[in-house]
């Protein structure tokens, strides 16, 4: 593709610059900004393959840009901007916007820049990553070559299937303790603490020690489990114990890097649109905007801002949530607040961002409601008004930015090589029953032993069980009672 | 380089078509194209083609949302008001139209009723010259040089002559060498068809059978079309007389009277003398009735088909449609007269169901 006549026309380079110095005074930090002009075609090509041009190949990006480009010809949507997380940060602008669209859109984009140079969640991800994903492209299209076509795309389609079983805050985690030192500790005359010889008897009671040895001898004992703890990474599980062909193995680790690029994205998505929109309005209100653009500003502007009953827009609430951090902190010291934002654009995720700053006050001016379904009416409900129970609700969509966390009890169930999953159910809410099924279908490529999940189907616990050819429920644990008291407990 | 989306554009229609073929008996039972046509292509809705991962349960799903209202009011419809059982587990949540042209659509029910291509009748009516660039010439513009047959030319004229020196293979074409690609033309031969519709509108049909006519005409319209160069339909309507309409008054006119199938055929006659020449035309009949016809009649029919239409068709079908009143006699006056003449297909509509079976039998002969 030539990019040539992608260039900013002189008006835009113009604006591009002077919108770069509004941003740096006000103290965003960025990487170096590219602006692309495309048509929408090119730009519907771009968004299938997620803002970057080059990709493996996969017949579901032709699908995206199918919708896409659909959407667009009957006027039903209209992509605004794209921005990629990569160093220098690449965005795109659409060919046919006005040019007040053309500077929201680039003051949006440095707020986005500069949250991914800055946002501690975004820390550990690859800046190169437009180079990354063109070598994933020639990586999998010289595997196409020798495997052939249908063998890689059906493979893909089962990675793609499980692609969100990844550990969000891996990266964070310094790697376990090695096994020696855990043989090193199990060795150690366990409990002993040290004291004074008159104090003995106190401090290391006899029967506390004998209790201590016992119970490091029974840890000595117990039947090791593979993997030894439960593990959260069922990517990682999969690369390091499924018997996967090099090809394969070159494929899956491929796409768990991209989903691992992807998802603080996913983690801050509330903050990061929050932050950009900020930037946005900022910008457009105090400094560019022309008289004769306002309406059409305000107007394009509060599209972006809009919510429906039955979904919160990330943009407003996080917009919102900047303002009034900003406000709060400006009243207990005037000129504090700017400051505060920034910080909190630097440490906080979307969870920790709603933990700490979401107020009773904030919810009443937005008028906030947490919706549950109603099994009576087949309809959804305002549930409550209540600032708790709204902010239980948030945080529950927001855990795992809204997937299931699932883990790997077993990758030796039965002791006949079978993998046992389990999906965290402390929230209550169990996983669509047909969706899982087929993922346990591409769960046995994958593993090629009989894979199980175990999850709640209604108010009781149930185990999923695929064995290449059959797919079996088995209820768990004792008969719910009749009416059980609801439970939500808030996942972190 | 192409540009990547066209290779998962590509990837993802084959797909697409998949699913299409897999619905195909469906769409054609049910009538779903129909009303969807515009120009070349169907607009199809499909189940949404998604990836499969672990994701939650819809319905028990919380959430928070922002408005007006009290506790306990109403925001949303629930995912699948009607059904019973885990909601969210019924497939089809999410509805995507996908276009697929009419020829593939053809080519997808011909793979599936496994019909016979039909084979156009007076190849070398209407001509076409068609430039085929499939020959070599010793003359000709520098741009279509032939590069590797210009240089093996000026080697054996090297080496037959002994000017070759295997230590310094150097090879200079002269004039004569020089070969260049060339076109020579090759008739193609342009086929077109014409579909006359015939339908009795005395008044027994009702609106349900005209459904199934139209939905079977469809798909024989859309099979033919994609046989030929180029096709006409002509629809003509009868009680005792005979007129020519358009297609919705073809479905829509309904009126009282008797039954003169002779004059239907008579009006087809003209038609065809008059703007369809045999040697040029492939001319298909597709007669829909109900089987009644006035009995002094009858003798009038089978002397105009034997005569007139059968001798210049390339097909000639006799549909009956399945009344409330029973079917009439009029197939079994044909079967017993014509038995097994190829150039006449015999078929019948009982329910949506039967239409399959009646397209094979109508296109099944690849006449």
């Amino acid at each position: 593709m030539s990019w040539n006549n992608h260039r900013l026309t002189p008006e835009l380079q113009h604006l591009q610059r002077e919108i770069e110095v509004y941003a740096k005074s006000y103290g965003l930090d960025f990487y170096p900004t590219i602006f692309e002009v495309l048509n929408y075609d090119e730009l519907s090509e771009i968004a299938a393959l997620g803002g970057f041009p080059i990709r493996y190949p996969h017949w579901r990006f032709g699908m995206e840009y199918d919708q896409l480009s659909k959407g667009y010809r009957y006027g039903l949507q209209k992509i605004y901007e794209m921005v990629i997380n990569n160093d220098p940060c690449y965005a795109y602008l659409l060919r046919c916007n006005a040019i007040v669209d053309q500077k929201l859109v680039m003051a949006h984009v440095y707020g986005h820049n500069d949250f991914f140079k800055n946002n501690q969640y975004f820390a550990h991800t690859n800046r190169k990553m437009m180079d990354e994903m063109a070598n994933h492209g020639s990586r999998v299209r010289a595997i196409v070559d020798r495997e052939g076509e249908n063998a890689v795309e059906s493979f893909l389609d089962c990675c793609l299937s499980v692609e969100n079983l990844i550990d969000i805050h891996s990266p964070y985690m310094k790697s376990h303790k090695s096994a020696e030192v855990r043989y090193e500790e199990l060795e150690t005359v366990p409990g002993r603490l040290r004291s004074k010889s008159y104090m003995e008897s106190f401090i290391n009671p006899k029967d506390v020690l004998e209790a201590e040895a016992q119970r490091a001898q029974a840890e000595r004992d117990r039947p090791r489990q593979f993997p030894e703890n439960s593990q959260r990474d069922v990517l990682l599980f999969l690369l390091e114990n499924a018997p996967l062909k090099p090809w394969q193995h070159t494929i899956l680790s491929m796409i768990r890097d991209e989903a691992y690029y992807f998802a603080p994205q996913g983690q801050t998505k509330i903050m990061n649109e929050g932050w950009a929109s900020y930037w946005h309005s900022t910008i457009m209100t105090r400094h560019c905007l022309d008289a004769s653009e306002l309406i059409d500003y305000a107007e394009h502007h509060a599209g972006t801002m809009a919510m429906t009953e039955d979904r919160l827009n990330p943009y407003k609430i996080g917009i919102e949530l900047f303002r009034d951090i900003e406000y709060r902190w400006d009243q207990r010291e005037p000129g504090q607040g700017m400051k505060k934002i920034f910080e909190v654009r630097r440490i906080h995720n979307d969870i920790t961002f709603i933990d700490e700053f979401l107020t009773p006050e904030f919810c009443r001016e937005h008028r906030l409601f947490s919706f549950g379904f109603n099994s009576e009416s087949e309809t959804y409900e305002i549930e409550s008004r209540e600032f708790p129970k709204i902010k239980e609700g948030l945080l529950m969509s927001l855990t795992n930015f809204g997937q299931p966390i699932v883990r790997v009890l077993d990758g030796n169930y039965m002791n006949r090589g079978e993998l046992y999953l389990k999906h965290d159910t402390d929230c209550g809410i169990g996983l669509r029953l047909d969706f899982a099924r087929l993922t346990l279908e591409n769960l046995y490529r994958l593993w090629s032993r009989p894979v199980h999940i175990e999850t709640v189907d209604g108010e009781r616990s149930t185990l999923l069980s695929y064995d290449g050819q059959t797919h079996q429920e088995t209820p768990l644990g004792p008969e719910p009672p009749p009416k059980p008291a609801k439970l939500f407990r808030r996942g972190g | 380089m192409a540009r990547q989306i066209e290779r998962d554009l590509h990837r993802f229609r084959n797909i697409v078509h998949g699913r299409v073929k897999h619905d195909l008996r469906k769409y054609i039972t049910e009538g779903e194209m129909i009303g969807r046509t515009g120009g070349e292509y169907v607009s199809i809705p499909i189940p949404r083609i998604e990836i499969p991962e672990f994701r939650f349960g819809s319905r028990n799903s919380r959430g928070v949302g922002a408005g007006t209202g009290n506790e306990g009011q109403e925001i949303a419809q629930g995912p699948n008001p009607n059904g019973v059982g885990q909601a969210g587990d019924a497939p089809g949540d999410h509805i995507m139209e996908v276009e697929v042209s009419l020829t593939e659509l053809a080519e997808l029910m011909g793979e599936e009723l496994q019909l016979p291509r039909i084979k156009p009748k007076g190849e070398s009516t209407v001509e076409d010259l068609k430039d085929k660039y499939n020959s070599i010439r010793q003359t000709g513009p520098e741009s279509l040089r032939h590069f590797k047959r210009t240089y093996k030319h000026a080697l054996k004229r090297q080496i037959s002559s002994g000017v070759y020196d295997s230590e310094n293979p150097l090879i200079v074409p002269i004039r004569e060498d020089r070969q260049y690609r060339s076109w020579t033309s090759v008739p193609k031969p342009r086929s077109a068809a014409v579909v006359i519709y015939l339908m009795d509108v005395s008044g027994s049909m009702t609106d349900d059978q005209k459904t199934l006519v139209r939905n079977q005409a469809f798909w024989i319209d859309t099979w033919i079309k994609s046989q030929f160069d180029g096709m006409q339909r002509r629809y003509l309507i009868h009680d005792t007389l005979a007129s020519e309409v358009d297609e919705e008054a073809f479905y829509r006119t309904r009126e009282s009277g008797g039954t003169h199938i002779s004059s239907a055929y008579q009006l087809a006659t003209d038609l065809i003398e008059s703007h369809y020449p045999v040697s040029e035309w492939n001319i298909y009949i597709m007669q829909f009735s109900d089987g009644d016809n006035w009995g002094d009649d009858n003798q009038k029919c089978v002397d105009l088909l034997k005569k007139s239409l059968l001798p210049v068709v390339n097909q000639f079908a006799y549909v009956q449609v399945h009344s409330s009143y029973g079917a009439g006699e009029y197939m079994k006056l044909l079967k017993s007269e014509f038995g097994e003449d190829e150039r006449l297909v015999l078929s019948e509509i009982r329910d949506r169901d039967s239409i399959m079976k009646s397209i094979r039998d109508v296109l099944g002969k690849g006449r």
